[in-house]
């Protein structure tokens, strides 16, 4: 049996080894000539050659890869950085085109010069081609060629090279002998404390993926100490990603360590003096509160939320505002409805008169999300009364917030409770100024008109429907068409012939010729959902009659509505009907009228 | 040693950022902020945050009455007393208590810039203290998350009538005939300087222009921090350049820069270099480029004229981060590229002519004429054009072919008659290399065509062929996951096993084994 496997073994290698000899076309392809490629003047043609590097490669065959193309580009990093980046993300699939993970350290050499170089995509494309290429070192080769590697770009003079450093040490620690990793241990903690604050930024972003490979004591005795230091840095872009590390630190840590380990960093970094801090901790609030527990939420964290919903930066309190619903729902649930009502309620309540507005869409994107948690009866005392004072707020984005997520009050309370409010804020979105509001009020149409039900829609909501189709701006009117689309599939074709299809015909005599079309478009969203019976009997007579129309644009639309309801008209309607009227717009004066005739003609097949 | 050039006492800028954008000036089209309606000039500030109980002010006698013996006494008492900060958002809240610290801090400066023999040794920790609790804050959020210094006005600062009296104590004391450097320096430390630095972003320029003379005075007395200064400043540029794109002072630490460049000494020391090559020259990559091109410039010509050897390092530099895509910017390059050959050394000229005039070759082409316009320009400029004369053999090639090209191609006939009158320069410097190179043009013209055939044959080529060893290699691929599966199937893990029990010396089979 082991006979077999070896034997299979040598036929792979075989197979490979034949093919690095490649039928003997390799002297086609001078290097020569492929390296004056890599070299022409031209950038563009420049960074051509390099996107397309593996084609050289694989036409070099992979042992002239590894001695001459490999050392030529090592030799060369000197060029437009736009080139470098894809050099450097070429490499990370090179490993097959030098023979495979045997020899993938020949691709070292390269991707160091272009991890220390200035610009920072290319140093983050090349450390992320030398961490995929370091799942394909042998344990051996990476302690004998890899982690040296990252030992000289650690201790690098510019500060490049060492930010290169942190993003490499994460993924060669799990794989190597128990004195490289007290090395490897030792660089990062020279780094966490650079001179420069580059590098300790890099240090602190890395500082967690870093915890998660290390063992659990050097957690305890070198990360904590690390963490400590980095969270307490003299610059907030430093102490703000100690918040991130944070988050997988506490973790990693049992919970009886986390109070004494974990919580005076976390505490100081809550009520830092940099807002940016504060921001990354309420920024990161969920992930904070999953990773240190119920208990210490219950302790630590419901305080620390409150100061943050009340911040004196707007910044804060809307990163906070964001967070009220996940924060809310992810309490104990023992205690959770008291929490709520006496800590988090009032300062959201608070929130509702912020003086700024981010802060007041950041709450109303979540605040019904709370409802849910609260069940009805407080929703109904409590929520309720926040809801309608935002559904008056006089920042349009809020209003819609809240619309938007009417769907989570209606499971609670039922959209009744709403809808004497509804209706005004719902009207003065529809008419607001500023046509996006507009657009985004229509969007939320078939949501409402799902909730509210078909005779409230018809009361109060159908007029507004129909006077969009009217608006002066093309992406309201086309929207006002979709809406309509979707209405009838929501409310059926019959809901369709009696309310709206009467109105949208009537607009095919408007002195308007926008209008005019507007119907046509209607016509082409509508005569799918309405069926053969409606398209027939009322839609086709009038586009039918509007080929007479003396505006071009509406003869034109004509032609391509005919094209569009044809599929769903009958056969005999096609050929009495429909096809003479195309064939008169197919002799129109106008060019544009003929080009859609012919071209229905030919879809429908009338020819 | 190094010196430093002191500019005039009032803080004086040569750009305030409320003259004309040159943006505007560039192009005549309406921009966003003249479709914008004009925002109301807004005020922020992050100074009244952390104080929770307010202390109430009584003012005290003055300090011209106070007796010579309680003068020090009474001086101190007024320091602590503008430690007090007030709330300036809320316009009326304890106007009372901001009059009294407003009349505190003008007689303070007052006092500092009239009387001599006030600043005794035990006054400084408290005015350093005093100037720290005011000024030292966290910079607040800018209410324009995508402000853009040429298109937008600045935040204002809310409790500027205060913060400027602070400033303005701290530079009179910096310039007071009495102020020891030796006494300063143990509360003018790294930290307090670090601080002062991080101040640059503030968005209201009134402030920066405060920054900007009370760090050059510190620069000036304070030797024992010049390092540190400029290590911070480099600091704040790579972040600026590489991480942030974001950052309000960069023109006014260029200007201070400028200055301290001016005073260094010869031959240049290693750090300086790599500040030119590291720091100096990737700033012109940044967006806003706009704001502070003209004392990056500056700075860049003022490192020339220390050093001529320097030059292929600039030169060669601006090629490299030479604008895509932005004529805005390729127009400002090309003025800081006048103004470097206005001062080039002839020997040095000749170092980088070569790409460079490749370069400039590219710009005439612009289909943008203002780019075409500015690198015609350089022909008009006397010294230039006696470096072009001189070289005449290497750089009349070099741009020949573009010249005569474009001559005929451009859509804007003051670019073509621009061209005509190059090329008739050209034509009087050298007639026969005139001749010759247009005898060849056509030639010329085919050969490059030529080379266009071939190489879109190569890459056909080889792309034919990476197709069938592609093939090969997949097919290679499929046999040894063949062998993969074997191995790691579990009758074979078994057989492993039992051959480990069997004898323990043999080495485990391992899958790495099998590395093809």
């Amino acid at each position: 049996f082991s006979r077999c496997a070896a034997q299979q073994r040598h036929s792979v290698t075989a197979t490979v080894s034949k093919m690095a000899g490649a039928d003997g076309d390799d002297s086609l392809y001078p290097i020569a000539v492929l390296i004056d490629e890599l070299r022409n003047e031209d950038v563009q043609l420049r960074l051509n050659s390099i996107k397309k590097l593996s084609t050289i490669a694989l036409a070099l065959g992979v042992e002239r890869t590894r001695t001459e193309l490999l050392p030529f580009l090592t030799d060369t990093i000197y060029d437009e950085d736009e080139v470098l980046l894809a050099l450097a993300e070429q490499l990370g699939n090179f490993t097959m085109l030098v023979g495979g993970p045997e020899y993938v350290h020949c691709l070292l050499p390269p991707l160091e010069s272009l991890a220390t170089v200035e610009e920072t995509v290319v140093r983050d494309k090349a450390v992320e081609s030398l961490r995929k290429i370091s799942q394909e070192h042998s344990p051996v080769d990476l302690e004998v060629h890899f982690e040296p590697l990252v030992k000289r770009l650690a201790s690098g003079d510019w500060f490049t090279s060492r930010t290169s450093a942190c993003g490499l040490f994460s993924v060669c620690y799990p794989r190597v002998s128990s004195t490289v990793k007290a090395e490897i241990r030792q660089h990062f903690r020279t780094l966490c404390s650079d001179d420069t604050p580059m590098v300790r930024r890099a240090a602190a972003s890395k500082l967690g993926e870093f915890a998660k490979v290390l063992e659990l004591d050097y957690v305890k005795s070198d990360i904590i100490s690390l963490f400590t230091a980095l969270a307490s840095d003299e610059q907030d872009s430093v102490r703000l990603l100690a918040v991130e590390a944070c988050v997988s630190i506490a973790t990693l840590l049992p919970q009886e360590d986390l109070e004494t380990l974990v919580m005076p960093t976390l505490r100081q970094a809550a009520e830092d003096k940099s807002w940016r801090v504060r921001y990354m901790v309420a920024d990161k609030f969920s992930e904070l509160q999953k990773a240190v527990g119920p208990e210490i939420t219950k302790n630590d964290l419901v305080p620390a939320f409150q100061n943050l919903l009340k911040d004196c930066e707007a910044e804060v309190r809307a990163a906070a505002a964001n967070k009220v619903k996940e924060f809310c729902e992810n309490l104990p649930e023992d205690n959770r409805e008291q929490i709520i009502m006496t800590h988090i309620l009032p300062c959201v309540k608070e929130l509702v008169s912020d003086t700024n507005q981010h802060v007041k869409s950041a709450l109303a994107s979540v605040i019904m999300g709370l409802s849910t948690i609260l069940g009805k009866d407080n929703t109904i005392e409590h929520l309720l009364p926040l809801f309608l004072a935002q559904l008056k707020d006089e920042c349009p984005e809020v209003r819609l917030n809240i619309i938007s997520n009417l769907d989570c009050v209606n499971e609670v309370i039922g959209i009744r409770q709403l809808s004497q409010s509804l209706l005004p804020a719902i009207v003065e979105l529809a008419e607001d100024a500023k046509w996006r509001v507009r657009l985004a009020i229509i969007e939320y149409m078939p949501l409402l008109a799902g909730q509210l039900g078909v005779e409230f829609f018809d009361e109060k909501l159908n007029t507004l429907c129909m006077a969009w189709l009217i608006d002066h701006v093309y992406a309201i009117r086309e929207a006002a068409t979709c809406n309509l689309m979707k209405l009838v599939e929501k409310f059926g074709a019959e809901w369709a012939q009696n309310t709206i299809v009467p109105k949208v015909l009537g607009m095919a005599n408007d002195p308007n010729y926008l209008h005019r079309m507007t119907t046509l478009f209607c016509i082409n969203a509508l005569s799918e959902a309405c069926g053969q019976e409606i398209t027939t009997k009322q839609m086709l007579p009038v586009v039918l009659k509007m080929s007479n129309d003396q505006v071009a644009n509406v003869r034109f639309n004509v032609a391509k509505s005919l094209q569009k309801i044809g599929p769903v008209l009958d056969s005999n309607a096609l050929q009495t009907e429909v096809k003479p009227v195309l064939e008169k717009l197919a002799t129109d004066t106008d060019m544009d009228v003929k080009y859609f005739a012919q071209e229905a003609i030919s879809v429908l097949a009338l020819a | 040693m190094e010196t430093t050039k002191l500019p005039p006492s009032s803080p004086s800028s040569p750009t305030t950022s409320f003259s004309v954008p040159s943006a505007e000036k560039v192009d005549g089209f309406p921009r966003r902020s003249m479709r914008r309606a004009r925002q109301r000039r807004s005020h922020s500030s992050s100074q009244f945050r952390y104080q929770s109980s307010q202390v109430e002010l009584t003012p005290l006698p003055l300090l011209k009455d106070a007796p010579v013996a309680e003068l020090h006494d009474l001086f101190c008492k007024k320091l602590q007393q503008c430690c007090v900060l007030f709330d300036f958002l809320d316009c009326v809240a304890d106007l009372k208590g901001k009059e009294i610290k407003r009349a505190a801090l003008n007689e303070l400066v007052e006092s500092v810039a009239t009387s001599r023999g006030v600043l005794i040794e035990p006054l400084y920790p408290e005015a350093i203290k005093m100037i720290s609790v005011n000024i030292f804050r966290t910079l607040p959020p800018s209410e324009n998350p995508e402000f853009d210094p040429e298109e937008d006005e600045p935040t204002l600062e809310a409790s500027w009538p205060h913060l400027q009296l602070v400033y303005e104590f701290f530079l009179r004391f910096l310039e007071s005939p009495d102020f020891q450097p030796s006494m300063a320096k143990r509360y003018v430390d790294q930290k307090f300087v670090l601080q002062l630095l991080e101040l640059f972003d503030s968005e209201d320029p009134r402030e920066r222009e405060y920054l900007k003379t009370i760090l050059h005075r510190v620069y000036g007395k304070l030797l024992g921090l010049r390092a540190y200064i400029r290590k911070q400043i480099n600091n704040i540029f790579l972040r600026f350049i590489y991480e942030t794109e974001h950052f309000n002072g960069v023109a006014e630490l260029l200007e201070i820069l400028g200055s301290i460049i001016n005073g260094f000494a010869l031959p240049l020391k290693a750090e300086h270099k790599q500040f030119l090559v590291r720091v100096l020259i990737p700033l012109h990559t940044a967006k806003s480029l706009s704001i502070f091109h003209a004392q990056l410039a500056y700075c860049v010509v003022q490192f020339m004229e220390k050093d001529a050897t320097v030059t292929e390092y600039i030169i060669r530099g601006l090629l490299k981060y030479w604008p895509k895509t932005c004529t805005q910017k390729e127009v400002m390059f090309l003025g800081e590229i006048e103004e470097i050959l206005d001062v080039i050394e002839p020997s040095q000229f000749i170092r980088v002519q070569e790409p460079l005039f490749k370069q400039i070759a590219a710009c005439i082409s612009s289909p943008h004429f203002q780019v075409a316009e500015r690198a015609l320009y350089f022909w008009n400029n006397e010294y230039i054009l006696s470096l072009i004369e001189e070289n005449c053999q290497v750089i009349l090639p070099l741009v020949f072919a573009t010249l005569y090209r474009v001559s005929k191609e451009h859509w804007n006939q003051t670019i073509v008659s621009l061209i005509y009158n190059v090329l008739k320069t050209f034509m009087e410097m050298n007639s026969k290399l005139f001749d010759d190179l247009t005898a060849s043009y056509k030639v010329e013209k085919q050969k490059e065509l030529k080379r266009e055939r071939e190489r879109a044959e190569l890459w056909r080529g080889l792309e034919e062929h990476q197709e069938r060893r592609m093939q090969m290699l997949t097919e290679a691929a499929r046999n040894h996951k063949r062998v993969y599966s074997r191995l790691a199937s579990p009758r074979w893990q078994l057989f492993v096993k039992r051959r480990q029990l069997c004898d323990p010396r043999s080495k485990p089979y391992l899958l790495s084994d099998l590395s093809v």
